[in-house]
């Protein structure tokens, strides 16, 4: 017996005859939050679909905590807490009402509703809404009440689909925090087309494009990616690239548009110093130097469009 | 968990004006032809000199009251299924249950016990104020529970068609119009067998079962009836959600 908390295995889903999803496998442990990325469309939310047992995998199967979701989804399901793309609100209900409701249909003994409900909505911040129809709420309060519905029965794997939609700056920066609170006991899940949040949030990630995992694996690894060993220098006059060369630990220089002049050192080495030092000496007119980093977005287009040239670190 | 089901779908019931108008029009709508059954059976009866043409107040004033009862059902009992499965489809409610510890059947269960109980209010105050009669008349209890459990039965009857309907559209308003084709097909199925009663297709009508009711006769016949009809349609609405789940 594993301590997996969610193990997919093989995972397939077909829309007549197109493979929305094809062979996602990945596992999950107890205290970590993966991030799901990919492009739109790519089966982020097929796949969240089939892990929380609202859609049938064409082939595969799911495993929650050791129990498969085919053959006891009531005992699989119990441990999940779902939120999916479109907030499943009863809009005509109080938010007090509709956690109520969540917490009686996923088997929150009767004498521990009320205290849930209370913890639910002050993890979410939502203290001062109870009697507020849901209908009244504004988009965030009403996403924070989707996401207490997820956590209010204790869950152990927690499945978010994009949850920061519609959010303002403070309110993600709350549910980041409580994903990462959730995260540190539970599993969590979220998916997200929002790279920083990833980098924020999660410690592994996922990539998956056209039904595919391109890319599985902790987000050091993505991190190490996205910032390189190289500098953005931008100098009045600036020196040809074979000058920048004669530095030591320049390995590489090239001249960009704009004054610019980007510069890639050797592993070990930082140049910096160096670089400002002669910039001095030959009156370069240097006025700006800093690391330069390979956004997340270029890591993740590189990911999504070259997948056969990106090497598959299975780190999981 | 059935209950837990039924007991929210109560809640978004009563927490909506719909379910309060409806029950407040219809009671109205008993009341009067209560009170016009009174008042009739002294015009009537006062007029029947031979005994043979007396009948008792007690089914005097409830075959009006149940008769209309069990048209006027064909209009509220779309109204208030409509919204069941459909309006969860289109406000994208349905993963809420999908994804919660609960089977299927549990859930469509669950979603026409809470329409029954609703409905099952009107049954109690049709039979209540039935039995105000008793005030200054000797009336016959029986032939109110039988016309009660019949009423029940074809209300539930009627409200497991509409579940299914629901469970086919994401629009509310074509279920409740497809509910009430095919009850008023069913309801009136007899009719068109007028000559040939004994044809099979005339013995599928809802009204022929509910006429030993309204007899004051319990059927055990037509208790399997309503039971196979109830049955039949909750597993059809079963599979239809099975299927959303299948084919996505």
């Amino acid at each position: 017996m594993n301590n997996f908390t969610v193990e997919a295995i093989d995972l397939t889903r077909l829309y007549g005859g197109r493979e929305a999803v094809s062979n996602v496998s990945f596992t999950l442990s107890k205290g970590q939050v993966l991030g799901f990325l990919g492009p739109n469309g790519a089966g982020k939310s097929t796949t969240m679909k089939m892990l929380t047992g609202n859609l049938a995998p064409s082939n595969g199967s799911v495993k929650i905590c050791g129990i498969d979701m085919m053959e006891n989804p009531k005992e699989a399901k119990a441990l999940i807490g779902y939120l999916p793309e479109m907030r499943p609100l009863y809009k005509e209900l109080t938010v007090d009402e509709y956690l109520t409701i969540a917490a009686r249909l996923h088997r929150v003994s009767s004498g521990h509703i009320k205290k849930a409900v209370e913890v639910a909505k002050e993890r979410c911040g939502l203290g001062h809404m109870s009697k507020r129809l849901i209908e009244n709420l504004s988009n965030g309060y009403q996403q924070r009440v989707g996401i207490a519905q997820a956590i209010i029965h204790n869950p152990m794997v927690v499945i978010l689909d994009e949850p920061t939609v519609g959010l303002d700056p403070i309110q993600i920066r709350d549910i980041r925090a409580l994903i990462r609170e959730v995260g540190s006991e539970r599993s969590v899940i979220i998916s997200t087309h929002i790279l920083p949040e990833v980098e924020m949030v999660c410690d592994h990630v996922q990539i998956i494009d056209k039904g595919k995992l391109v890319f599985n694996g902790a987000i050091d690894v993505l991190k190490k990616q996205r910032i390189g060993n190289k500098l953005m220098i931008a100098m009045r006059n600036p020196p040809s690239a074979d000058e920048m060369l004669k530095l030591a630990g320049v390995v590489e220089a090239e001249s960009l548009p704009g004054n610019l002049m980007r510069v890639r050192f050797a592993e070990d080495a930082a140049p910096a110093e160096a670089i400002v030092q002669a910039a001095v000496a030959n009156n370069w007119g240097l006025y700006q130097i800093a690391p330069d980093q390979t956004s997340l977005e270029d890591v993740f287009v590189q990911l999504t469009f070259q997948e056969q040239a990106v090497p598959e670190p299975i780190a999981a | 968990m059935i209950i837990n089901v039924a007991r929210k779908e109560l809640k978004s019931m009563f927490a909506s004006p719909m379910g309060w108008v409806i029950l407040s029009l219809l009671m109205f709508a008993f009341g009067t032809y209560y009170l016009n059954g009174v008042n009739d059976y002294f015009a009537v009866m006062s007029g029947a000199m031979r005994p043979a043409e007396r009948t008792g107040v007690t089914q005097f004033v409830g075959q009006n009251v149940y008769g209309f009862a069990s048209f006027m059902v064909l209009f509220a009992v779309p109204l208030l299924s409509m919204r069941l499965i459909s309006e969860e489809r289109r406000s994208q409610t349905l993963p809420f249950l999908f994804s919660a510890p609960i089977s299927l059947t549990e859930i469509v269960v669950g979603k026409f016990l809470g329409l029954v109980t609703f409905l099952s209010i009107l049954v109690v105050f049709i039979a209540g104020m039935l039995c105000t009669l008793n005030i200054w008349a000797d009336i016959d209890f029986g032939f109110i529970v039988a016309n009660s459990i019949g009423l029940l039965l074809m209300v539930a009857s009627f409200s497991a068609l509409g579940l299914y309907f629901s469970s086919m559209t994401q629009q509310p308003v074509v279920a409740a119009i497809l509910t009430f084709i095919a009850l008023f097909a069913l309801m009136f199925l007899d009719r068109f067998f007028a000559g040939d009663p004994s044809n099979t297709l005339a013995s599928l009508s809802l009204t022929r079962h509910f006429q030993s009711f309204a007899g004051g006769l319990i059927d055990t016949a037509d208790i399997a009836y309503f039971g196979l009809f109830i049955a039949t349609f909750l597993t059809l609405t079963v599979r239809r959600l099975d299927a959303d789940r299948l084919r996505g």
